[in-house]
């Protein structure tokens, strides 16, 4: 006998196993015995075979790979003793599943087995069978599963009506094999054989319609009586369960009769007076009744309609919805949410008690009550019910705050019955949780303003008011600041006061002040910043006195690393210094948003927005302590959205609300189409409503004013970044005034050209699945580092999970690798990293890199490797 | 139907599993990590329901044990709540007085009963007795083969010397 066999009993394992304090202590005895077990294996050794696989199956418990014992399996089962066919059939069914190749080996044994002479064999073969087989053994195996359907024991047939319900989920083409079979089981008194008969008529109804009639036509009025014996029978200590005989064969006979008369009137009415005396007669106080009454309930639901019947069913679902039972009342309002389709006005009537549970301290309750309260809400009944949430989002806990504010939004965007009362509840959300807001949320919302010319006063002093009291929630902030700078002067000058409005004085050092805080209150997020920017340059030429304070608060972000910011603070500085005329035709209020299109693209970004936002959600509970990435990732993606669509001006408004493009990254970029018009400078322009003469002296005075531009403009030379902007002036679509403005910056932008742009973008990768270009830069003053911006494209129509980038470069380079700005990547879109590099040898070699990327399709790894030697040089 | 049944301790450990839907085994792994992280965090006068990726997990605890089965939306969570505790009666007949040991190390023996008591992820039977008496009617075809192995042996051992 071999050495290792003769090791310990399984008992012994398992304290061994106990007995482990570390992990790696507990992997050493696993790896101990999985080694005595497979050199047992291969000496084929048949006295421990058994006990070796009931190792195995405790070891495959604790997670290790087992998959060396599976032909131990096929060969006990194959083997003629009890003892060995049932721990062999047990350890089939524990390590193997339906899509293993080994399974088909063991139809030959499983067909012995369902003729042998012992009923305890042919139970363990039926039972496997049942758990675990796949669409041909099914096939094979259905005429000796018909067969013992009529077996002499009951406790095969059962367990042979069960097997049959595996056998028409995979084949349904076999469900007419089984019918009449099937029928004749419902006749029994056995309740074994009788649950699982129904059952197995149950899932044939399913399959095959065939069935349903049959069944319908001959079985509805015996399983009637079946029930109704069942509800009049006297106890029963074997099947009694507190005090009700086998609610189980209850459950199943009410479930079967739902199918059966479900858009049958006969059936239905056959089956009323059971029905009405189940829901009457059965106790609630324990929980096998309520199971019972909650089956009896959804039968009344389904079947073809009585009154009566109804009233008795949702009666009982008002109970349910009082109980003090959490798990009653989560049942209750899964079934009130099924009575919805059937009976809205009576479920209507329970809104009080269901809002109350929208406010329960379980969570499983909350989200079932408020998806129902969701169904409930109508035209006529959305103010009272949204008033009740938003008054609980308050009280809400920070995690449901979420779904929750999702929810509302959803719940007022649809049934708002006027823009005032839209404003207003938004309002209140975005104060009260307007950190939880998705961006598609608050765009709707300037959108909507921007559509209602009479509100655009009581919009602004509304935010205004907010803003005061609530400055610490993002998006709230964001659309009071766009506000602030498109409205400013009805804010200031209470223009298009309503009657129900308070008067606010505020001037225009105050409306300055709230756009500064908001500024300073949200220094780490880069498109509060951008709005900030616009909206003070916007407010420059509504507020002349303020003028000066402006510029510096502008001035402040000269030195911001994000370049998006620097630019527009020097350029927007320029146009407060040097170019007054043209100013105000600059800022002009935009043009009324169309909704429309809006509401298109939305509906065609919906699934990344959403995942974008569940995204941010997991990395920031709070949303408050952005990092850096995650605002720049929102705007990539939002670009990246431009993509696929046509980027016609008019539809790029996302961007133009936005103002700033904060993407450098998306811009120079090579996986995208240069965009029209998303460029704040353009969008401005691009009103293009001013008169040409007054372009002409602003050409002039810029042209003038070259020499004087130089000093800000040599910084941004060295970043490259007028690029895009480049790109756009020289488009011969666009309207006069851009032409001339950028004109002024022409002989800069020659140089830019003449020189090529510094560092070129490189396709540093690229396969039939991914592309990853990288965009360079330099930090000023310090030549050596050099910060890469990897862009990876998904060219294929798969979603790419788990993406994972990885990157080695030898001795003389350090590598720092931000985290990506997503770890998932949708198909034809776009994700980005950024890195830093830093050449110690800076000037005598040149940058060089190998990549690996790691990603997911369907759960399948994918491994993309690339060496990266093209660089541009003098990195 | 029940597409599987998991057995987990409070401290995670898994008992028993059962997977009457085909699940590989790394979705397995997945699962059961997923599923322990969300029902052992919740507290004791919570509902025993969990929504999890469109289906629905019904658990209860007993003593040290979190007994967890997964069902479709559709299907009764009350009566799943009946099915466990009718697993834990019959359990307790068994052993006499369950506890999480008994599991362990008998781990074999709970899935023999499960497999009296649940087939394809249906119910086969509701009779405690009944499911008893399956039991130790096999257990006691296992005692017989292995005092006639032994018994055989005994006389080859004999016979040999």
């Amino acid at each position: 006998m071999n050495p290792f066999s003769s090791g310990t009993r399984l008992r012994d394992m398992i304290r061994a196993i106990r007995s482990c304090k570390t992990a790696a202590e507990e992997r050493a005895v696993v790896r101990k015995e999985c080694a005595a077990i497979r050199a047992a294996i291969s000496e084929n050794d048949q006295d421990y075979r058994h006990r070796n696989l009931a190792k195995l199956m405790f070891i495959h418990m604790l997670g290790y790979p087992t998959h060396f014992g599976q032909m131990e399996c096929l060969k006990l089962i194959a083997s003629s003793g009890f003892p060995e066919k049932r721990i062999g059939y047990l350890g089939l069914m524990l390590l193997l599943d339906e899509r293993q190749e080994v399974l088909m080996l063991v139809t030959n044994s499983l067909k012995q087995d369902l003729n042998h002479s012992n009923q305890y064999i042919i139970g363990l073969a039926l039972c496997a069978l049942g758990n675990i087989c796949s669409a041909e053994m099914a096939r094979d195996l259905a005429p000796e599963v018909e067969r013992l359907l009529q077996f002499r024991d009951p406790n095969i047939r059962k367990k042979a009506a069960l097997c049959s319900i595996r056998i028409i989920k995979k084949v349904p083409d076999l469900a007419e094999n089984f019918i009449n079979t099937s029928a004749s089981l419902l006749r029994e008194k056995h309740h074994g054989v009788l649950i699982t008969g129904v059952q197995l008529c149950t899932d044939l109804c399913k399959v095959s319609s065939e069935a349903l009639e049959y069944f319908r036509e001959k079985c509805t009025e015996s399983l009637v009586k079946t029930l109704r014996d069942m509800a009049n029978s006297p106890y029963a200590p074997e099947y009694d369960v507190a005090g009700i005989t086998d609610p189980f064969l209850h459950i199943r006979l009410l479930k079967l009769l739902r199918i059966l008369g479900h858009g049958d009137d006969d059936a239905s009415d056959c089956m009323n007076d059971i029905l009405a005396q189940v829901a009457t007669k059965i106790e609630s106080n324990k929980n096998a009744g309520n199971a019972i009454l909650y089956e009896c309930v959804g039968t009344i639901m389904s079947i073809e309609d009585n009154g009566g019947l109804r009233v008795l069913a949702i009666n009982i679902l008002g109970r349910f919805l009082s109980n003090r039972d959490n798990n009653i009342r989560y049942v209750a309002l899964n079934m009130l949410m099924r009575a919805m389709a059937v009976d809205a006005p009576a479920v209507q009537r329970h809104r009080a008690t269901i809002l109350e549970c929208v406010k329960d301290s379980d969570a499983s309750i909350r989200k079932k009550a408020l998806d129902l309260v969701y169904l409930l809400v109508s035209e006529s009944n959305v103010k009272p019910l949204t008033k009740e949430l938003i008054e609980y989002l308050e009280a809400s806990d920070q995690e449901f705050k979420g779904v929750l504010t999702a929810k509302i939004c959803s719940l007022v965007e649809k049934f708002a019955p006027e823009k005032i009362w839209y404003i207003d509840q938004m309002l209140k959300v975005l104060s009260e949780a307007g950190n939880f807001v998705k961006d598609e949320v608050w765009h709707a919302l300037i959108v909507v303003i921007s559509n209602a010319s009479d509100l655009h006063g009581y919009s602004v002093r509304a935010l205004y008011r907010t803003f005061q009291t609530s400055a610490e929630q993002e998006s709230l902030v964001r659309v009071a600041v766009w506000c602030i700078g498109e409205y400013g002067d009805m804010l200031v000058n209470n223009v298009g006061m309503l009657d129900i409005e308070e008067p606010i004085t505020v001037t225009e050092s105050d409306a300055v002040d709230a756009v500064e805080v908001a500024i300073k209150h949200h220094a780490s997020d880069l498109t509060t910043k951008a709005m900030v920017l616009i909206a003070l340059l916007k407010l420059s030429s509504r507020f002349p006195s303020c003028s000066e304070r402006i510029k510096d608060i502008i001035l402040q972000n000269k030195r911001s690393f994000v370049l998006e910011l620097q630019q527009r603070s020097i350029e927007f500085n320029c146009i407060l210094q040097k170019h007054q005329n043209i100013r105000s035709a600059l800022v002009e209020r935009m043009p009324v948003l169309d909704e429309a299109t809006f509401s298109g693209r939305r509906a065609g970004s919906l699934p990344t927005s959403v995942s974008i936002s569940t995204g941010a959600a997991r990395n920031l509970p709070n949303g408050i302590a952005k990092p850096a990435a995650a605002p720049v990732a929102d705007l990539l993606d939002l670009s990246s959205d431009d993509a696929p669509a046509p980027s016609s001006s008019g539809g790029d408004f996302l961007q133009d609300l936005l103002g700033v493009d904060l993407s450098p990254v998306s811009a120079p970029s090579t996986s995208q189409p240069p965009k029209g018009g998303t460029d704040v400078l353009l969008d401005l322009l691009s009103i293009g409503t001013s008169p040409p003469e007054q372009s002409n002296s602003s050409a002039s005075d810029i042209l003038c004013s070259i020499q004087d531009n130089n000093a800000p403009l040599a910084s941004l030379n060295d970043l490259t970044s007028l690029s895009p902007l480049s790109a756009n002036a020289t488009s011969p679509a666009s309207p006069a005034p851009v032409m001339d403005l950028l004109d002024g910056f022409g002989p800069n932008l020659q140089k830019n050209e003449e020189n090529g742009p510094d560092y070129p973008s490189l396709v540093a990768y690229e396969s039939s699945s991914l592309r990853m270009t990288f965009n360079f830069s330099k930090q000023p003053g310090n030549p050596q580092t050099t910060l890469i911006q990897a862009t990876f494209t998904n060219l294929s129509p798969n979603v790419y999970n788990d993406f994972l980038f990885q990157a080695a470069v030898p001795k003389f380079l350090q590598l720092h690798l931000d985290p990506a700005c997503s770890n998932t990547l949708p198909a034809n879109r776009s994700i980005s990293q950024s890195m830093k590099l830093t050449n110690s040898q800076h000037g005598k070699k040149s940058l060089v890199m190998r990549t690996r990327i790691a990603y997911k399709i369907n759960d399948n790894d994918v491994l993309e490797e690339g060496q990266v030697n093209n660089f541009p040089g003098g990195l | 139907m029940i597409h599987f049944v998991l057995l987990i301790s409070r401290q995670g450990k898994v008992r028993l599993t059962k997977w009457y839907s085909p699940y590989s085994q790394k979705e397995r792994t997945k699962v059961i990590r997923e599923l322990s992280g969300l029902i052992l965090t919740r507290g004791p006068k919570l509902c025993n329901f969990v929504e999890w990726r469109g289906l629905r997990v019904v658990y209860k605890r007993y003593a040290s044990l979190y007994f967890c089965m997964c069902i479709d939306e559709d299907d009764n969570e009350l009566e799943i709540l009946e099915i466990i505790h009718h697993y834990v009666e019959v359990l307790d007949r068994y052993f006499g007085s369950v506890c999480e040991l008994d599991l362990i190390y008998n781990f074999h023996k709970a899935y023999f009963i499960l497999d009296e008591l649940l087939l394809a992820g249906e119910l086969q039977e509701s009779g405690k007795k009944t499911v008893a008496r399956l039991v130790s009617a096999q257990d006691s075809l296992v005692e017989t083969a292995k005092e006639q192995a032994s018994s055989i042996s005994n006389i080859i051992a004999q016979a040999t010397k």
